[in-house]
């Protein structure tokens, strides 16, 4: 063994082209960045306001942007397939070898739910929970921005293994024994198992410090039955993260285990047990997919109301069903391998829980849609997003239920009508929730309103285009066509592809839209500015503050009478025509910035990267380091300041200056 | 039965004759700081350790799974050893002892924090220390004992298991006694600060959880997989 352990020159793969020309332009934007902010002078901004921020809000910037940008990469791999497997029909052999498209989909699996879409739900979970619950903060600030440093790291992993060595081959969920050394014995498998783990270690923190200021943060007033609708499903989500997340620490810990010292968890020899496996890796996968969807119900569950007018319908079966479906969707992993064998009765008690699931989610729609009739609807962007998202999420549900449905499956599973529905339910429900949200919130986190006419060319594109993509898969896999196929053999087949590739492209110019959008706002967002602090007409707290929030939230914690307080205290001041008296303001404390998440990830990333290429004394470096930084971080006396007396009334001033922009007659 | 008292139920009685305000139809009036909603958030000391006891029960969850893994391996021993030629229940009914002494003595020094006493917290968080390192060094010596058989986790599925879900435990334990010399030494320097002490409060949750999680192996693993 070297001192570089596995890692030579030969890791980087010189002799293809698409890796080193995406990994020469990757780099050549990040040291760009870098270079920028050196010679501009940011970094100690950066480093003040960001790097070491503990404040809730900006941390929910940060999953954010991080999401969004694995969003985009996992994007691209999209690109790469669809037009990889349109032109390999028949005699033809597209642009990718084979072993290259294999890491591409288990890339843009893994990429697509552990480091974007999960990263943008606890965005928003991070930024709005407090706000909507009127507390100043979340349970544990500092411990917060370890967790999302550490999902950070992750992510950083995971793209480096683009330009230094190889992704797994094995699809999103490393089944063994594919994954086992025997038939992996490249770092590719490792890769995954450490960026996984590590920003699985981090989605737990999250989880935890969101579930505890949820049950013990809330203000006065404040009772379970007055929560916002988010709050309520970012609590059944956090609540499915701390259960289900630590299986998947398990799994992946023996998986490890297996591959780094050859023990026998899920080796197909010597008594170990593949199947064992796939059982766990379910037990946290399904409970994974409502972790993802039930923030977004709830997103909806905001805009609905806000557009109609309206309160929202049934807001007790809301919640119910909300718990109903957190509880079930627990013990349903087994329908993701119905045709392994487990026998019929088995089958049929998953498959009936499975379709079970599917009456929660009934209900929230019926409750959606109700709360729209007899509103004053308003089709604004975000609003348009959530409708599509009631056309599309639908069918995807349907197709879902028609999966859940053991001999349906048997010819289904594992084909392209598979891809499509998931795709169907995931695109529809998690994606468009957080698009919905980024218009609908954009305004109470920077300050100002996203443009109207982009985002409604954005949501159109991406509603045609994922039809477009994807109804041609739903054929395909009727056809017979599997899914994981570098190569197609029937010509056949080639038109559907052609149509589903069209559809990327139409994508394509939506997300184009999407960020020219983001720019054009920019640009003129002295005339998109919210001086109101409430652009929507809200009835949540968040629509209470100022635009953007002050890093304490609220001046005074709010009191609540009622559900939807915000919106009832809105009614009686617009009654009374005055915006009420100014409270009485007293001091408190906010906890102190911290670098112990930049630094956590920091170690967890050399850590990471030391064991993937067996570089022992890096690693154990790594973890002294680690344990140091602990031991020093816990010498540290006061992590609270008190917040000056005139930063507190000048805050309060200014939310009075908003309310009383909201109480004048719009121009 | 005549000379037979209800105290219970008289001063119930009472209470409600002169506090309508208790009635059960009526909420019981919160405790401030206590984070119920109509109080507003709970205080610092609430939050952390309901936050802690979170993180415990997700740790209970990783157990399990290791726990289940041992479940579905302990009969696969691939035609090496079986797990009634491997376990020692006198070296592992010692083991245990230990832990509970150790989860004992553990009480004890919290009980000193509350009364703020320096010394005492010390003396029963170094016995904690002690025991805890007793139980592990045993462990080793277990783990070593079987390696020298070459009964390694590399021979089957079950020792696969066996070893994993035990390790677990071990590296938990090990992990708690590097968290409990951190914090005997932040004592000493600090004294009972109120993170101080709410970190004790925790380590003390964490050590009593190893316990709980250890009678589980010692069950399950030790007892009925020995006699299986
Ligand atoms: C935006 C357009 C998207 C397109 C065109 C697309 C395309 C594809 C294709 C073609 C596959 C199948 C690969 C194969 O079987 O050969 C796939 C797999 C997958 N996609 Fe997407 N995808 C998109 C978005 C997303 C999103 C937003 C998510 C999740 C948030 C996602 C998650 C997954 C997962 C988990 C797999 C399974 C990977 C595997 O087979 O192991 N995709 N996608
Ligand atoms: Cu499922």
């Amino acid at each position: 063994m070297t001192v570089l352990g596995k890692l030579s020159l030969s890791a980087i793969p010189l002799d293809q082209p698409i890796p080193i020309i995406t990994s020469m332009v990757l780099l050549l934007v990040m040291f760009g960045t870098l270079a920028l902010a050196t010679i501009k002078g940011w970094w100690p901004y950066l480093w003040r306001e960001w790097m070491t921020t503990v404040d809730h809000k900006r941390i929910g910037i940060l999953y954010g942007l991080l999401g969004a940008l694995m969003l985009l990469r996992g994007f691209a791999d999209a690109i790469m397939m669809r037009t990889q497997q349109a032109a390999s029909v028949g005699g033809g052999t597209g642009y990718l070898p084979p072993e290259h498209y294999n890491q591409i989909f288990s890339a843009h699996g893994t990429i697509m739910i552990l480091f974007g879409a999960m990263p943008l739900v606890l965005a928003f979970m991070n930024f709005l929970v407090p706000l909507q619950l009127g507390v100043r903060d979340v349970a544990f600030p500092t411990f917060n921005a370890v967790g999302f440093w550490l999902t950070a790291s992750g992510a950083l992993l995971v793209n480096v293994s683009l330009f230094v060595g190889e992704f797994a081959r094995t699809g999103w969920l490393p089944y063994p024994p594919l994954s086992e050394t025997g038939y992996s014995p490249g770092v590719g498998v490792d890769y995954y198992l450490w960026a996984v783990q590590i920003s699985g270690i981090g989605t737990l923190i999250g989880g935890i410090n969101i579930l505890t200021t949820v049950l013990k943060m809330r203000c006065p007033g404040m009772s379970y039955l007055r929560m916002p609708m988010f709050c309520w499903t970012a609590m059944a989500s956090s609540l499915l993260i701390v259960a289900a997340f630590p299986i998947l620490s398990a799994t992946l810990a023996m998986l490890t285990l297996d591959r780094y010292v050859g023990w026998h968890y899920f080796t197909a020899e010597a008594g170990g047990n593949p199947m064992m496996f796939v059982n766990l890796v379910w037990a946290w996968g399904h409970p994974e997919v409502y972790i993802l969807v039930l923030p977004c119900f709830g997103i909806f569950s905001e805009i609905f109301p806000t557009f109609s007018g309206k309160p929202l319908f049934g807001y007790r079966s809301m919640v119910a069903a909300t718990l109903f479906i957190c509880v079930v969707s627990m013990m349903v992993w087994l329908h993701h391998f119905f045709t392994m064998g487990a026998g019929g009765a088995v089958n049929a008690f998953f498959g009936i829980s499975s379709s079970i699931i599917a009456v929660g989610t009934g209900v929230k729609i019926y409750n959606w849609i109700f709360t729209m009739y007899g509103g004053r609807v308003r089709f604004e962007v975000p609003m348009l997003w959530s409708m599509g998202f009631i056309v599309t999420f639908i069918l995807g549900g349907l197709t879902g239920v028609l999966l859940a449905i053991p001999p349906a499956d048997f010819i289904t599973h594992n084909s392209m009508f598979l891809v499509a529905h998931f795709h169907n339910v995931i695109v529809g429900g998690v994606v468009f929730a957080i698009f919905a949200g980024l218009e609908f919130w954009f305004p109470k986190v920077f300050g100002y309103r996203l443009h109207a006419g982009w985002g409604k060319a954005a949501f159109w594109l991406a509603f045609i285009g994922f039809w477009v993509t994807f109804t041609p898969l739903y054929v395909l896999g009727l056809m017979g066509m599997t899914r994981r196929l570098q190569h197609v053999d029937f010509p056949e087949w080639q038109p559907w592809l052609l149509i589903s590739m069209a559809g990327v492209a139409i994508l394509l110019a939506g997300v184009i839209c999407q960020i020219t959008q983001l720019v054009v706002s920019y640009h003129q967002r002295e005339a998109l500015r919210d001086t109101t602090g409430d652009p929507w007409d809200g009835r949540s707290l968040e629509w209470s503050t100022t635009s953007p929030p002050p890093s304490f939230n609220f001046a005074v914690l709010p009191r609540v009478e009622s559900q939807e307080a915000y919106w009832r205290s809105k009614q009686e001041a617009l009654a009374a025509s005055q915006a009420g008296d100014a409270p009485e303001l007293e001091p408190f404390e906010m906890p102190r910035n911290s670098a112990v998440g930049f630094f956590t990830a920091f170690f967890a990333f050399t850590f990471g990267f030391a064991m993937i290429w067996h570089i022992w004394w890096l690693a154990i470096a790594a973890l002294i380091a680690a344990f140091a930084g602990f031991v020093i971080f816990a010498w540290r006396d006061t992590g609270e300041f008190e917040v000056s007396a005139e930063t507190i009334a000048s805050a309060e001033h200014q939310r009075q200056l908003a309310r009383r922009a909201l109480m004048e007659p719009k121009a | 039965m005549s000379g037979v008292q209800f105290p219970a139920s008289h001063e119930a009685a009472d209470r409600l004759r002169n506090r309508p305000d208790l009635r059960a139809k009526d909420p019981v009036p919160a405790l401030p700081g206590t984070g119920q909603g109509e109080t507003g958030p709970a205080d610092k000391r609430i939050l952390v350790s309901y936050g802690f006891w979170i993180y415990l029960l997700s740790d209970i969850v990783l157990f399990s799974a290791f726990f289940a893994a041992f479940a579905v391996q302990h009969g696969a021993s691939a035609g090496g050893p079986r797990m009634p030629q491997i376990v020692d229940v006198g070296r592992a009914a010692l083991e245990t002892g230990l832990l509970l002494a150790s989860s004992y003595t553990c009480m004890l020094s919290f009980a000193a924090t509350h009364r703020k006493n320096l010394l005492w917290t010390q003396i029963f968080l170094a016995v904690t220390g002690l025991l805890g390192l007793a139980f592990v060094l045993l462990e080793a010596q277990e783990f070593f004992d079987l390696a020298a058989r070459g009964i390694t986790p590399q021979r089957s599925g079950m020792l696969t298991a066996f070893f994993g879900l035990v390790g677990l435990h071990g590296l938990h334990v090990s992990l708690g006694g590097l968290w409990l010399g951190t914090m005997m030494a932040q004592v000493q320097v600090k004294g009972f600060t109120t993170q101080i002490v709410h970190r004790l409060t925790c380590f003390n949750l964490f050590w009593h959880t190893l316990d709980i999680v250890w009678i589980g192996i010692f069950t399950i693993v030790y007892l009925m997989g020995g006699a299986s």
